[in-house]
């Protein structure tokens, strides 16, 4: 199972940051939502990994799952959900105002793709 | 006094909720609620301020959980005096926004007060995940304050600057993880005693999230090599939000202060001074490419996001020397650049306006109105961020100077800030003398409708140079007490009593 988690995790980021070094907003959009996929499911392993146990710490009990972690990734989807609705209206809008759909506004074939350095 | 603690993030919370939901529809009301809570705010804060100058840390657990299983609010000198230093940065910004730019979209006197909250709540929590969620509300209203009334440039501005702050708080979250994994607590004081404790094969583990958590607090101060969105965020947000975001990058450099000289600063046995190597360098760098961009700019507004850059990058050198000395002349420093800043933006936004389809480019225009009154404005602005004396800027830089006497890298930093400080002045002179002087080479006069003598505006403004001045004048007293902000941050024993209780050491010693 460590296996699993651990390289899902990686396989997660590595698009995450693939697709968030693109020059379109629609990439980057994606890019961020499995970042933030990959940021949950490594969340929820810091608390170690254990399978039908309950969250629960009192005297006596060895066998339990962190439930801080569990909190933690809470959190984080509903700020991560709240993000990517914004970021998907403002890519929209973006793409209404300046008319194309490039991260930095640049016109297609002026030096922009993987050009940008903001 | 303990539950008062709790008031600088109610309030602005509350009273966001108040604005949105009952008076949205009404401008006049907004104004009346936004500044009434403001000026309440600059109350509380400033009791909050007398009582953490007479007292050591003092701590509020919310839902009366106890620690280190609940959430804490810590008062202590330095984030008392960081949210004073916020509540008069908000006053200024929300008088000066009341007289005609919280009209040119919806919402902003809601936002603004949830910034002020995420702000609050940021300099005050005693808890890292606490931190990384009060991080999420200031830049959730600040993604909204940036995006306030819209336009081409703004949009592709505010993209950039949402993408980069998401990535930022994904890496919060994995820095976080990292240091939860293996010391097992949240709360800042029980930190401290954990990170001396944690087992060595553990220990790369640790140091990995901690640098995480640098950098990501690296992205909020704009430090290099991460500092690429403060430019186009800062010179195409509205005016007053970009004086308002003068306190958001104090936001990262109070971060770094806090974690890096608490959880892994004196107590931390092999992690002890973990940020020292990277931030002092990163910080020179950043001065250097801040005054360059200063020099290169060519519009007025991203000349003064350059020297905000710059004015990071010193603050930077005075926090990343982590002794006693640089932090206070540092805190001094952070105090005058968040005002200088936030008035350079505030004049610059009143020239702006003057000047009709000029905008903010250095270029020869015609005379506008009221130019001899907004170039005196700017030229005590400009001594100010480029720390010429007599205002507080030179003192700030002096006692930074002064600090770095001891330290291995004196010559770089000297040398750094000495000729820096030199483009800072070639530049804003440059920029002066364009906007103010070579009108007298062009014919005729730019005249803009409406734009006499906005009262709230200039008075916001003068505010912001009356704080500089103030700064100056009172150098003396607030030395005194910035010399007790950075005595208290090395006393952690204070810290981690008043949040664990008076025995927690002498319980991990036994």
């Amino acid at each position: 199972m460590e296996f699993l988690v651990a390289s899902s995790i990686g396989l997660l980021t590595t698009c995450g940051t693939y697709l968030l070094l693109r020059g379109r907003t629609f990439p980057v959009v994606v890019g961020l939502a499995l970042l933030s996929y990959a940021v949950n499911v490594f969340l929820f392993a810091m608390g170690r990994l254990t399978i039908n146990m309950p969250p629960i710490l009192r005297e006596g009990v060895t066998e339990y799952t962190d439930p801080l972690p569990q909190a933690l990734v809470l959190t984080a989807i509903v700020i991560s959900f709240g993000m990517t609705a914004l970021i998907v209206v403002l890519s929209i809008r973006a793409f209404l105002e300046i008319g194309n759909d490039h991260v930095d506004g640049r016109p297609v074939g002026a030096s922009s793709e993987a050009g940008d350095k903001n | 006094m303990g539950d008062w603690i709790v008031v600088p993030i109610l309030l602005p919370a509350v009273m966001a909720a108040l604005i949105v939901l009952a008076v949205r529809h009404d401008i006049i009301l907004q104004r009346v609620f936004s500044i009434t809570a403001t000026v309440a705010l600059v109350a509380v804060s400033l009791s909050l301020l007398i009582f953490a100058s007479g007292h050591g840390p003092e701590m509020y657990a919310l839902g009366d959980w106890p620690a280190p299983f609940g959430i804490v609010l810590v008062l202590d000198r330095l984030s008392a005096m960081m949210v004073f230093l916020t509540s008069l940065l908000g006053l200024g910004v929300i008088l000066f926004a009341s007289s005609e730019w919280d009209q040119r979209g919806k919402h902003f006197h809601a936002l603004f007060q949830f910034q002020l909250m995420g702000v609050n709540g940021a300099f005050l929590t005693g808890d890292i995940f606490n931190l990384f969620v009060f991080f999420e509300v200031l830049l959730i209203a600040s993604y909204g304050l940036m995006l306030h009334g819209a336009g081409a440039e703004r949009l592709k501005a505010g993209m950039q600057y949402v993408v980069i702050n998401l990535t930022g708080s994904a890496l919060f979250l994995l820095g976080v993880g990292m240091i939860y994994s293996v010391t097992g607590t949240l709360n800042m004081a029980d930190l401290v005693i954990q990170v001396a404790n944690v087992a060595s094969g553990d220990a790369a583990i640790l140091r990995a999230g901690a640098l995480v958590l640098l950098l990501v607090f690296c992205v909020k101060a704009a430090l290099v090599p991460v500092h690429f969105w403060l430019p186009g965020t800062y010179a195409n947000a509205p005016a007053p939000v970009a004086a308002l975001f003068a306190i958001m990058t104090k936001v990262g450099a109070y971060s770094v202060l806090r974690v890096y000289s608490l959880a892994f600063g004196d107590m931390a046995g092999d992690m002890s001074w973990l940020a020292a190597p990277y931030v002092l360098p990163a910080a020179l760098v950043t001065l250097v490419l801040g005054m360059t961009g200063v020099l290169a700019a060519k519009r007025l507004n991203s000349l003064i996001a350059f020297s905000v850059i710059g004015s990071m990058g010193t603050l930077l050198i005075a926090i990343g020397l982590f002794t006693p000395d640089a932090i206070s002349a540092g805190l001094y420093y952070l105090l005058h650049s968040t005002f200088s800043a936030a008035a350079l933006f505030l004049i610059a936004d009143l020239v702006v306006s003057r000047r009709g389809q000029f905008g903010d480019s250095l270029n020869t225009a015609p005379r506008f109105h009221q130019s001899g009154f907004l170039a005196v404005l700017f030229f005590v602005g400009a001594i100010g961020m480029a720390g010429m004396p007599p205002l507080s800027g030179f003192i700030g830089k002096l006692q930074i100077l002064d600090a770095a006497r001891d330290s291995d890298a004196m010559v770089w930093i000297w040398s750094i800030i000495l000729v820096t400080s030199l483009m800072c002045i070639v530049g804003f002179g440059r920029a002066g003398s364009v906007l103010f002087w070579k009108t007298a080479s062009v014919e005729g006069e730019i005249t803009v409708e409406g734009a006499k003598w906005p009262v709230l505006p200039v008075v916001a403004t003068c505010g912001m140079l009356a704080a500089l001045v103030a700064l100056t004048v009172f150098a003396g007293p607030i030395t005194d007490y910035l010399n007790g902000v950075s005595a208290q941050l090395f006393d952690t024993t204070q810290y981690i009593e008043a949040v664990l209780g008076e025995d927690a050491l002498s319980l991990v010693g036994q």
